[in-house]
């Protein structure tokens, strides 16, 4: 029998993910995994994860990788790139690390236009500390630290990276995905391609924004969790390129 | 060798050129900026890297991250800036990754005064960021030595896979003084230090689990925690081969003052004056603050000796717990301090001195 | 034998540059330590500059010592702030053009007064009073040769050569006042 799909190599098997049952962690490190083996970029790869979830599977990818301090993750992965322009430099961070704790380090070295790539997981929601509401947090979701919703008098609004990057001349692509739907991954599978093509051509700073779930933290199954993302997440945060240079 | 006249955060930010160093990130603070100022004109010029952080805590990682590519790497600040760092620091610590930094401290507390001072002993040697790591500290006071502890830093923060900090203070940073500077490391020299990192360098490995390149700044397992951190504590344990210090005129000592950076300098000028006046007075200077020369005291007479004095640029004194533990009561510790950005007067240090004599 | 020197005066005077031009000269020329320690207010134009040159033939210890041996002061506040630091017996060197001789009032210190604002402005630029002061000092001081400040000074100029001949004018013209004023 022919052999036409196996597991990426990149991912031992015999470690444990640590992710929640129908988290997306897995589904987005998975398709890094592909795309480093389709794209022969393994041997070079260097991932900067961020603090939490983002972190989770440290232990099962067989590739470099190192941890930022809390929000760092961009700034650690500029000294990695300069210091060695031959590796392929990308961080995993999700929406309190990029977004809160990390806006300046984002925002800077998407100024600098560094020639790496940022995965982006946007949930809404702190996860690993247990459910505190994020930049991302949509209006009237629920969280630990805002027990009533979040209250845009309060919190202010949800907070759009991508767009708040197409602001600056920089950065050379900018997309918004989502792993909800088959069709989603694969868009997301292509987009993450083509951020690292991007780098290996030297092009600057691409990002890759996916909107993900986090059924444990938003109290709900995982199936109902891909429902939210498509009536709640969605309309807040649209799909697509936003910049494509 | 030529003697040239070089500002101090200069000598050290060429001290670091020459020992292979080529990476820096920073972020402007007075009075170190000549540092980031002279890295920004020089590194093109060595086929370095510099980079100007968006802050100092963007900047330390930056370094944490050139560094754990493998590169000889740096950063700088003064006292406020270097509480920034503390994050970062203290990840290079838990990691293990070796970086040098810089801290050409200044008045303190808050944004204090950006004039020199003595302010950030108990930043530098107790707690530069969480966890209780620690690090070795090197206190130049003079630019000669301040460039040849930089140089020296490189290979010590290398050997011990830690981080290594410069005390240095305002006024060895700012002044100008002769100095030689060492020998530029080859581009072939720096080649085979960053090929001894090459195993756990984090710039992607041909895929293998078990040789992937894993910088851990942390661990999931308590069991494994508790294993670095005594692994760390071996480390530390083991520093005490490294410890530097001047012992300074102790031979007839009566009065023995003790100081480290710009003050013990000073102090050493006053030994001299003293000395002229047949006031038998001596002077021991940790060149490491940390590892502390605690053998060094006990060297001293106590028989003969009738107080040692601590002479800090910092109110209150912070180094005078070391010396206190270090002479264990066998005769006073007395202290001689100033702070806010004022220098230590000779003066007032032979005036300390006299007001022991004169106490007998 | 140690000489300290303060010089004191606004920013824009050129304070710092002639410290050090005389250190980094003693530096280059002779086997003697110096410092040069300089020291600024927050503000990047118009506070005060003022900078302390140490030259010795022992280990330095203060690069700015409680007492000067020499004051270079080349504006009014300067004087009342730093005078008080000048030993008995020491030398002031007066920016007469701006600071009155006779606010100076002490009378164990030797004055040297030097017209220098008005010399330079003779001269065609304000801006070389202070390589005039640091020819009036090195010619009533001798603390080191001569020849060897002009080498250094023509260094740190030698990517503005326009700005030769006049420094030259303004050393030597420098150099002969203080030297008529060698006691």
């Amino acid at each position: 029998m022919e052999l036409i799909y196996s597991r990426t190599k990149t991912i031992q098997e015999d470690k444990v993910s640590g992710f929640c049952p129908g988290c997306m962690h897995s589904t987005v490190i998975k398709l890094i995994g592909e795309v480093l083996e389709e794209l022969d970029l393994v041997d070079k790869a260097a991932c900067v994860l961020g603090i939490g979830c983002c972190g989770l599977h440290m232990d099962y990818i067989a590739y470099d990788n190192t941890t930022a301090p809390h929000g760092r993750a961009c700034a650690v992965a500029t000294g990695i790139k300069r210091a060695s322009p031959d590796s392929l430099v990308f961080t995993y961070q999700g929406d309190g690390d990029f977004a809160a704790i990390g806006l300046g380090e984002s925002i800077s070295a998407a100024n600098r236009g560094e020639n790496i790539t940022v995965i982006f997981i946007n949930n809404g929601i702190y996860g690993m500390t247990g459910g505190q509401m994020a930049p991302t947090t949509l209006i009237g979701m629920k969280a630990s630290t805002a027990p009533k919703g979040r209250d845009a008098r309060e919190h202010g609004y949800p907070m759009h990276m991508c767009e708040i990057l197409d602001q600056l001349t920089a950065p050379v692509y900018l997309e918004r995905t989502s792993c909800n739907t088959p069709q989603n991954v694969i868009k997301t599978k292509n987009a993450i391609k083509k951020a690292f093509r991007n780098q290996v051509e030297g092009r600057g700073f691409s990002m890759v924004e996916i909107v993900t779930s986090c059924p444990t933290n938003w109290g709900m199954d995982a199936l109902a969790a891909l429902d939210y993302i498509e009536e709640k997440m969605l309309p807040e945060f649209p799909l697509g390129v936003v910049r494509d240079r | 060798m030529a003697r040239l006249f070089m500002k101090g955060c200069e000598a050290i930010a060429e001290a670091a050129v020459r020992a292979g160093c080529r990476f820096f990130a920073g972020y402007p603070i007075t009075p170190q900026n000549e540092i980031p100022e002279y890295f920004a004109r020089r590194m093109p010029e060595v086929g370095g890297t510099f980079v100007q952080g968006e802050s100092e805590v963007a900047s330390i990682s930056m370094v944490y991250g050139a560094a754990s590519a493998g590169t000889r790497s740096m950063t700088s600040s003064s006292s406020p800036g270097v509480a920034l760092k503390s994050e970062g620091i203290s990840y290079c610590a838990a990691a293990r990754i070796p970086i040098v930094y810089a801290n050409i401290s200044r008045g303190g507390p808050g944004v204090g005064s950006i004039q020199p001072a003595q302010q950030d002993y108990f930043q530098a040697t107790r707690a530069s960021g969480n966890g209780g790591f620690q690090m070795m500290v090197l206190a130049p006071s003079t630019v000669q030595e301040a460039v040849d502890l930089t140089y020296a830093a490189f290979d010590l923060a290398d050997r011990d896979r830690n981080p290594v900090l410069i005390l240095a203070d305002g006024v060895v940073g700012t002044m100008m003084e002769p100095v030689v500077l060492p020998e530029m490391k080859s581009p072939e020299e720096i080649a085979a230090i960053q090929a001894d990192k090459r195993s756990w360098a984090c710039v992607g490995h041909h895929l293998d689990y078990a040789n992937r390149a894993w910088i851990r700044p942390g661990q999931w397992s308590t069991a494994k925690m508790q294993q670095v951190n005594e692994e760390a504590a071996a480390l530390y344990a083991s520093w005490e081969k490294d410890v530097k210090v001047e012992e300074y005129r102790l031979d007839d000592a009566q009065v023995v003052l003790t100081a480290y950076g710009i003050s013990a300098r000073i102090c050493k000028s006053a030994v001299d004056r003293l000395r002229s006046q047949g006031v038998k007075a001596g002077l021991i200077r940790p060149i490491t603050v940390h590892p502390f020369p605690f053998a060094a005291y006990d060297r001293l007479d106590y028989g003969r000796v009738k107080a040692v004095v601590d002479v800090e640029m910092s109110i209150p004194a912070q180094m005078v717990d070391d010396v206190r533990a270090a002479v264990k009561d066998r005769c006073p510790v007395e202290t001689c301090l100033c702070s806010g950005g004022n220098i230590m007067s000779r003066d007032a240090v032979i005036g300390a001195v006299n007001a022991v004599m004169e106490g007998n | 034998m140690e000489t300290n020197l303060c010089v004191a005066g606004f920013g824009g005077q050129g304070v710092m540059t002639l410290g050090k031009f005389l250190a980094d000269a003693t530096c280059h020329s002779t086997d003697k330590n110096v410092t040069f320690f300089p020291s600024y207010g927050a503000e990047q134009r118009g506070g005060t500059a003022n900078c302390f040159v140490v030259i010795s033939d022992e280990e330095i210890g203060a690069p700015l010592g409680d007492v000067m041996d020499d004051l270079i002061v080349m504006n009014g506040p300067s004087l009342s702030r730093f005078l008080k630091t000048l030993r008995p017996g020491g030398t002031l060197f007066l920016n007469s053009s701006i600071v009155d001789a006779r606010d100076v009032d002490r009378d164990d210190v030797t004055v040297v007064s030097a017209p220098v604002t008005e010399m330079a402005l003779e001269m065609g630029s304000a801006k070389v009073l202070n390589v005039i002061m640091l020819g009036v000092y090195v010619g009533r001081t001798q603390v080191i040769d001569p020849a060897v400040v002009w080498d250094t000074i023509q260094h740190k100029l030698s990517s503005k050569p326009k700005l030769l001949p006049l420094n030259k004018q303004a050393f030597e013209k420098g150099l002969e006042l203080g030297a008529a004023q060698r006691g």
